[in-house]
């Protein structure tokens, strides 16, 4: 039999050439959803009632044993389906992750009263703002079939979930225990059911060794996703992340609570090589502090700049493809389009969710916010060189720091606090009596 | 009026429990209240309602009704400019000044302010989803000590529109088989508390008469239940009150009551303050 596979998970790994250079800082690392197993990655593009779905997946098996079966809200035509192309989420994957940025502290002996770099979040610089980047039978009807790319689509609409069950288990699919529950539910709400398996030969043709995200457009006042038939047969709590595309501004949930992750945080060297499970047990604990209810945010920018980056904003070409239509409105309409900053504001929602603690399906609302926020977590490096003055106080300061530091990230993953002490390069305490150099050789400084 | 009679008015109590309830939002829950948004509408709350009693020609100036109102408008309205949570703050205690029949202000003044610039701004919005269970739940514990409070006198509205919505979410569920963790989930919501207790409760804008306030609230229910699980619109209960509010006369029309004076039950038949509070 061939598993059903609801909910799309995405595992994949992309190669991080690039070492932006931020405005303030470097950046180094990010934790890109390739952290989490058995993620699931959905692109949601919305203006006014129009919404495109690109939904990622990372089947790994026998392409000809999957199937998706989601709800849509309404009848699917042949020309609302697209198979989209992988590169474009890794690439908004890659721009919306969290980051890791690093400091060194310069020679405390020349710069006295070292300047706190303070990142203006509010507005971009000016050389970014101006970039333009960018049969009847069993009571059920298959309303449409057809293929796209390499997925067969057929748009199910029945009277009786049962129906539909029986159509799918008839058609080979193993459908989870306590589907036609849900299937009834979302029947008698007006929704369809699209169902989309891999066609092999096409894929074969197209040659492709991976499964192409799929999208689907549609106009509904529904602004929702639907992930009740994904809890039903899950084991352990999943992870979803979804892109909201918009054009007003930040995007949250109506029935579950949003909520921010720390950021900005000070953290100690040695998470630099171990960002991911930083951040991995830093998520894990702030969504257990949410009573494992929230909804987090990790990135809420204005699509035309980034700082630091992780990776380059999307550009208009990316963001069509994604289906963010009104770029494409505005480049056919005006042909000789001055460059402008990007009319598209990203928010990145991350969800661990399961059946007890998320019950209804995720109903989204569009906010007119657009203050900027980013997972940022910073290294500052304390000044290893020599120097020509007395460091006592600035390694006493550095102790002090460090020691914060170590406490702080005690807190945020929930590690032994003498574990992070141990992997920290405290400054030892020389006063200057204990220095070697004679007291004289500064004297005539 | 001596200060333990004034005490007992119940608008004390619900002062203070929103005041705490804007506190631990700044600190503690991170329901995204800004301070200055905070600021900007309770300073202007109180001074369109100084300047509209000398207007109107009241004896004394007010000031536990545009708080309460205002520090509703903080819990439940979102902005990013301050200019427009002071807009909101005049747009609201102006209205129960302008927009009156018979005596009576229609609207809810924060309802109306809220569907004012959320229609026609796209700077402010209404955040529902930031209330955790642990916060809803305290908030619960803390509304249900106003009915204590009150002795649920004109508590209808309230247990009205919380019982009629419950049935009809319960209702919808049963219809379509599903379990009863989401109707349970969908009433845990904080901004639906802070609507049935703080704003669909005002005596001064729902029917005088027991009957009338009963039919009301039904019919708010049900309308928001409209909005909410038939359009798949967000924030039914705000939008089905604004909806439903000129109906309010009418419904004073056919019940023919009294119109309600604040602290009324606390102090003998008074020539009480008459106007905009």
């Amino acid at each position: 039999m061939k598993p059903l596979v609801t909910v799309f998970a995405a595992i994949f790994t992309i190669a991080i050439s690039t070492t932006a250079q931020a405005f303030c800082g470097f950046y180094v690392a990010k934790a890109d959803t390739s952290l989490f197993n058995s993620a699931s990655q959905v692109v949601l593009v919305r203006d006014g009632q129009r919404t495109v779905i690109t939904m990622a997946n990372d089947f790994e098996g026998d392409v000809e044993d999957f199937a998706v079966v989601v709800p849509v809200p309404m009848f699917i035509e042949r020309g609302q389906v697209n198979v989209g192309d992988k590169a474009m989420i890794d690439h908004l994957d890659a721009y919306t992750s969290p980051r890791l940025v690093e400091y060194f502290d310069p020679d405390p002996c020349i710069v006295r009263n070292r300047l706190e770099m303070m990142q203006d979040m509010s507005a971009p610089p000016s050389s970014w703002a101006e970039r333009t980047i960018g049969a009847r039978s069993q009571g059920i009807t298959i309303e449409a079939s057809y293929t796209v790319g390499e997925y067969d689509i057929l748009i199910l609409s029945a009277e009786e979930s049962d129906g539909l069950i029986d159509w799918l288990n008839g058609n080979g699919y193993r459908v989870p225990s306590g589907a036609s529950r849900v299937i009834g539910s979302y029947l008698k709400q007006g929704m369809r059911f699209f169902v989309a398996k891999v066609n092999v030969e096409e894929q074969r043709k197209a040659g492709y060794t991976y499964l192409r995200p799929l999208q689907v457009a549609y106009e509904s006042n529904k602004f929702m996703l639907p992930i009740r038939l994904g809890t039903l047969n899950a084991k352990q709590q999943q992870d979803l992340y979804v892109y909201a595309l918009t054009r007003t501004g930040r995007v949250e949930t109506t029935n579950y609570r949003a909520v921010k992750l720390p950021s900005n945080v000070d953290v100690p060297a040695f998470v630099k090589s171990d960002f991911a499970d930083f951040y991995r047990d830093m998520f894990a604990r702030q969504a257990q502090a949410a009573n494992d209810s929230g909804v987090f945010l990790e990135y809420a920018w204005d699509m035309s700049w980034c700082d630091p980056c992780a990776a380059d904003p999307l550009s208009d070409r990316e963001l069509r493809s994604l289906g963010v239509f009104w770029l494409a409105e505005e480049s056919t309409t005006r042909k000789i389009a001055p460059p402008r900053v990007q009319d598209v504001f990203v928010t990145r929602l991350h969800v661990r969710y399961d059946r007890e603690h998320f019950p209804e399906d995720l109903v989204f609302q569009e906010t007119g916010d657009r203050q900027n926020y980013q997972g940022r977590y910073v290294v500052r490096h304390p000044w290893k060189g020599n120097s020509g003055c007395d460091l006592t106080t600035y390694h006493e300061q550095t102790r002090d720091r460090l020691e914060r530091e170590a406490q702080q990230l005690a807190n945020l993953t929930g590690w032994e606090v003498d574990e992070i002490r141990a992997r920290i390069d405290f400054p030892s305490l020389r006063r200057m009596d204990d220095d070697p150099a004679p007291w004289w050789t500064r004297l005539w400084d | 009026m001596d200060i333990s009679t004034r005490l007992q008015d119940p608008r004390y109590y619900q002062i203070g429990v929103l005041a705490s309830l804007v506190t631990c939002g700044i600190i503690a829950l991170d329901f995204g209240i800004r301070v200055e948004n905070a600021v900007a509408i309770v300073s202007t709350a109180l001074l369109v309602q100084f300047a509209g009693s000398k207007a109107a020609g009241l004896p004394r100036f007010d000031p536990l009704s545009p708080l309460i109102t205002s520090l509703s408008l903080t819990l439940l309205f979102r902005t990013d400019l301050a200019v427009i949570a002071a807009l909101a703050a005049l747009v609201a205690i102006a209205s129960k000044f302008l927009v009156r029949v018979r005596g009576k202000h229609i609207f809810n003044p924060a309802n109306l302010a809220i569907v004012t610039l959320m229609v026609s701004s796209d700077h402010a919005w209404i955040s529902a989803g930031q209330w955790g269970s642990g916060a809803t739940g305290a908030l619960a514990i803390a509304c249900l000590g106003i009915i204590v409070l009150t002795r649920a006198r004109r508590a209808e509205t309230t247990i009205g529109f919380l019982g009629f919505y419950a049935l009809l979410l319960f209702g919808r569920a049963h219809w379509l088989g599903d379990p009863l963790a989401i109707p349970i989930h969908q009433l845990q919501n904080g901004a639906l508390l802070v609507f049935a207790f703080f704003m669909i409760s005002d005596p001064k804008t729902t029917p005088d008469t027991r009957g009338g306030r009963t039919l009301y609230s039904a019919l708010v229910a049900s309308t928001a239940f409209v909005i909410q699980y038939v359009l798949y619109q967000p924030h039914g209960p705000i939008f089905a009150l604004i909806a439903t509010a000129p109906l309010v006369p009418v419904i004073d029309y056919l019940f023919r009551g009294t119109s309600y004076r604040w602290a009324r039950f606390v102090t003998a038949p008074a020539n009480g303050v008459k106007g905009a509070r």
